[in-house]
């Protein structure tokens, strides 16, 4: 609402006018790069990452932007984004690369543009006609009041034709379909307004409506255009986030490396995944012995062993040792994307939802047709006067325009989507807050969700005496169970042993040399040790029995409270996973969930979340795999953590940018009262109506009645709508 | 009341060069970086000669 607050600001300043060349460059016509700088915060930072980027060599241009928190850069084809993000982290700023391809939606937000421009316009002349107006009131009458009249229909003629389009489009849309939405009023009582005006103005009679037309048209944008914003602000979030993963991939040709966008690839070529990276297309493993974390496919927190001949799937992580793939599909074809399928027939439940402001369009704008073309016949049969009947017919429908009811919804939502952005929660849907305050039963992903996706030591107490060794072992790798146990071990205040020819062997474990015996950390199989059911790391020191490490998952922050005030504000929690009975139960008893699910596939998600939906229970789910995605679009509202896959975020309404689970109790909170301000709202439109109809229809209202009823109850509606801040 | 045929013209032509000039700054970019925006004048960098 920046803009609306200072509506003309170059008119203060005509220089800015007069000499273009100063005006801000506007940023770089082909950004090549990218870069998110989520810590810069002042003046300083602009500057400094400006000039550190200017200074680059190959860089042409750059632009940072504050309020995206974000840079644009403009360079030689040979420069490389990562080059540049550790340029800034040299210089004391975090920075990662963004995907320009994937924000290219949001640098130049057209739509809301010209909403804007309309809004403008619209203001622009309903100050202009309502000046002339209060002259008219206050006793202008004869020639000057006709002269009047003829400016005002000058100037609203011709900005009606323009700022109104939205409605009337929307409104021919409607009526093509045979249906009644709120745009159909609207138009109807702008062009009826208009049209009795012009015939009043050339009889010379007392009463136009232009003023009341004019208005109702620019309070109607103000609340189409704050809903427009609310949305473009978490539509660039949710395109930032999947930007944040740059799709790229690095191919070998001839034993050769090259890092090409992942778009390039193609079936056949052979691919290196390095430890730590994402698969970026489906394959079979041709080189290279690791083992990689299917969780957020799946649901499983064992990690799977990979050696040559393993199929695996776009989406899954490699863990310790580097990998060759050879692509059997990519892109669309990837099963990451074949899930879009089953995402698309779940899609099913949240169709049929009808928003609160078209249930109330749909009983609303009969009832004001009927009314007004009720007064129009009375007047005409009472007293044979078509001009009367018609001007009192267009007073009705002017009266009840859904001024307030247009505004009744987007002011609510922008207020509580804005409260809870800054709580670290997205709304990406329109109705989702009016969806997730119908909630009463929560279904909850355990991998990645309730679990923060990293492990904990379970058993650390059993192992007093081999700690030191184990310590030592697992120092040496990156694997996460051994950054696991280490970190465990250290705050425990472990000193590791001295080993020799410690070495990391991929997909099995490490190993080293210790009093000149092998002693070793990993897998079961590799140390002699019996396969158990669960996450778990064995070591061996060359004699007797090896030891088991036993890990379970870390829980998110804010999973336990939020389990327990959901459970305290009367819903039902759920919990339903892919991984297996032991660590389910295992979370299930600690979190105090007594309905838990282990073992389910993605269609037995789905389907228990739309047998939950037919039973009539109103369900919140809250995942993050793609094993989720299918359950996360039947669900009559779905919510998925920023570190979930880009399919999930795709198919849910809302997602939690930190990673803390805590603000989802919170919403549910804010969700109800947002509803409930919304509900009170469209009380107070409809109250206003209950006074000034009967006033309209018998045939009392002039344009000044119109005009205060109109906004009063527009000033009355966004204040109640501005209480929800307060709320705690 | 003849001043009118001066008054309401001028009155007209002030608010429309006001909405050209709003019309303007929307298309020139000028609101994609609001904060950046209220910062940046607050630098001397670029006091002496502008950027070039």
């Amino acid at each position: 609402m920046t803009a609306l607050a200072r509506p003309m600001p170059a008119a203060a300043c005509p220089g800015c006018v007069a000499t273009p060349a100063e005006m801000p460059a506007p940023p770089p016509e082909e950004a090549r790069i990218a870069l998110s700088l989520p810590g810069i915060h002042c003046q300083a930072c602009i500057s400094t990452v400006e000039r550190a980027l200017s200074a680059a060599p190959g860089v042409k241009s750059a632009r940072v932007n504050l309020t995206l928190k974000r840079a644009m850069v403009e360079a030689d084809p040979e420069v490389r984004a990562a080059d540049l993000a550790s340029l800034l982290q040299g210089v004391g700023y975090e920075a990662h690369e963004l995907d320009a391809g994937a924000l290219a939606a949001t640098k130049t937000d057209a739509a809301g543009r010209a909403l804007l421009v309309r809004l403008a316009v619209a203001g622009f002349a309903a100050m202009n006609v309502m000046l002339l107006s209060v002259s008219v009131w206050s006793g202008a009458s004869d020639a000057t009041r006709d002269m009047f009249h003829w400016i005002s229909a000058m100037i609203a003629l011709p900005a009606i034709a323009y700022a109104g389009q939205p409605f009337f489009i929307g409104a021919y849309r409607a009526l093509r379909a045979r249906r009644l939405n709120m745009d159909v009023p609207i138009s109807l009582g702008i062009v009826l307004a208009l049209v009795t005006s012009l015939w009043e103005t050339s009889l010379s009679g007392h009463h136009a409506w232009f003023d009341a037309a004019l208005t109702l048209t620019f309070f109607l944008l103000a609340g189409r255009y704050l809903d427009h914003r609310s949305r473009a602000i978490a539509r660039s979030a949710a395109e930032e986030l999947t930007a944040l993963e740059v799709p790229r991939a690095t191919r070998v040709t001839d034993g050769a490396e090259t890092e090409v966008p992942v778009a390039q690839l193609a079936v056949g070529d052979l691919v290196l995944v390095r430890p730590g990276g994402r698969m970026p297309v489906d394959g079979e493993v041709v080189q290279g012995k690791s083992e990689i974390d299917r969780s957020l496919l799946t649901g499983e927190t064992l990690p799977v062993f990979a050696a040559p001949g393993l199929v695996v799937s776009a989406g899954e992580v490699n863990l310790t040792g580097p990998l060759t793939i050879r692509a059997s599909a990519v892109g669309q074809d990837t099963s990451l994307h074949r899930m879009a399928d089953l995402v698309a027939v779940a899609e099913s439940g949240r169709a049929n939802y009808t928003p609160l402001a078209d249930a109330m369009a749909r009983g609303y704008a009969p009832a004001v047709h009927i009314l007004s073309g009720a007064s129009f016949l009375g007047w005409y049969l009472f007293t044979g006067d078509l001009r009367l009947a018609l001007n009192i017919a267009a007073a009705v429908l002017i009266i009840t325009c859904p001024c307030a009811l247009g505004l009744a919804v987007p002011a609510v939502t922008t207020a509580a989507s804005g409260r809870l952005f800054r709580k670290g929660l997205l709304i990406k849907h329109p109705t989702a807050l009016e969806r997730l305050a119908e909630a009463d039963t929560v279904v909850f992903d355990k991998t990645g969700t309730l679990t923060a996706g990293t492990p904990e030591v379970e058993n650390l107490g059993d192992h007093a005496d081999d700690l030191p060794l184990a310590l030592a072992l697992a120092q040496g790798s990156r694997h996460p169970l051994s950054v696991a146990l280490t970190r465990a071990a250290r705050a425990a205040g472990v000193t590791p042993v001295e080993v020799e020819d410690l070495r990391e062997v991929p997909g099995f474990g490490t190993e080293a040399t210790w009093q000149g015996r092998t002693v070793r950390l990993g897998r079961a199989a590799w140390v002699g040790a019996p396969e158990e059911a669960r996450t778990t790391a064995w070591l061996s020191d060359g004699e007797g029995t090896p030891r088991p490490f036993r890990f379970h998952d870390a829980l998110r922050p804010g999973a336990a409270e939020t389990v327990a005030a959901l459970a305290a504000s009367g819903k039902r929690v759920m919990l339903v996973s892919g991984d297996g009975e032991g660590p389910v139960r295992a979370l299930a008893e600690r979190l105090e969930i007594a309905d838990w699910t282990a073992g389910a596939l993605p269609a037995d998600k789905a389907a228990l979340v739309h047998r939950l939906g037919q039973e009539g229970h109103k369900v919140l789910m809250v995942g993050d795999g793609l094993n989720d995605t299918a359950a996360l679009a039947a669900a009559h509202v779905s919510i998925s953590p920023a570190s979930a896959l880009d399919a999930a975020r795709t198919a849910s309404d809302m997602v939690l940018l930190g990673g803390s689970l805590a603000p989802i109790a919170g919403a549910c909170v804010t969700a109800r009262s947002a509803t409930t301000r919304i509900r009170e709202n469209f009380a107070i439109a409809i109250l206003y109506n209950f006074v000034a109809v009967p006033l309209a229809i018998a045939g009392l209202a002039t344009p000044l009645i119109a005009a205060l009823a109109m906004s009063a109850s527009s000033i009355t509606v966004s204040l109640n709508a501005l209480r929800l801040k307060g709320t705690k | 009341m003849s001043i009118l045929t001066y008054l309401i013209p001028i009155s007209l032509t002030l608010g429309a060069v006001g909405l050209v000039a709003f019309i303007y700054t929307v298309r020139s970019n000028q609101y994609d970086d609001p904060e950046g925006d209220s910062r940046r004048i607050l630098s001397d960098e670029w006091d002496d000669h502008p950027k070039p």
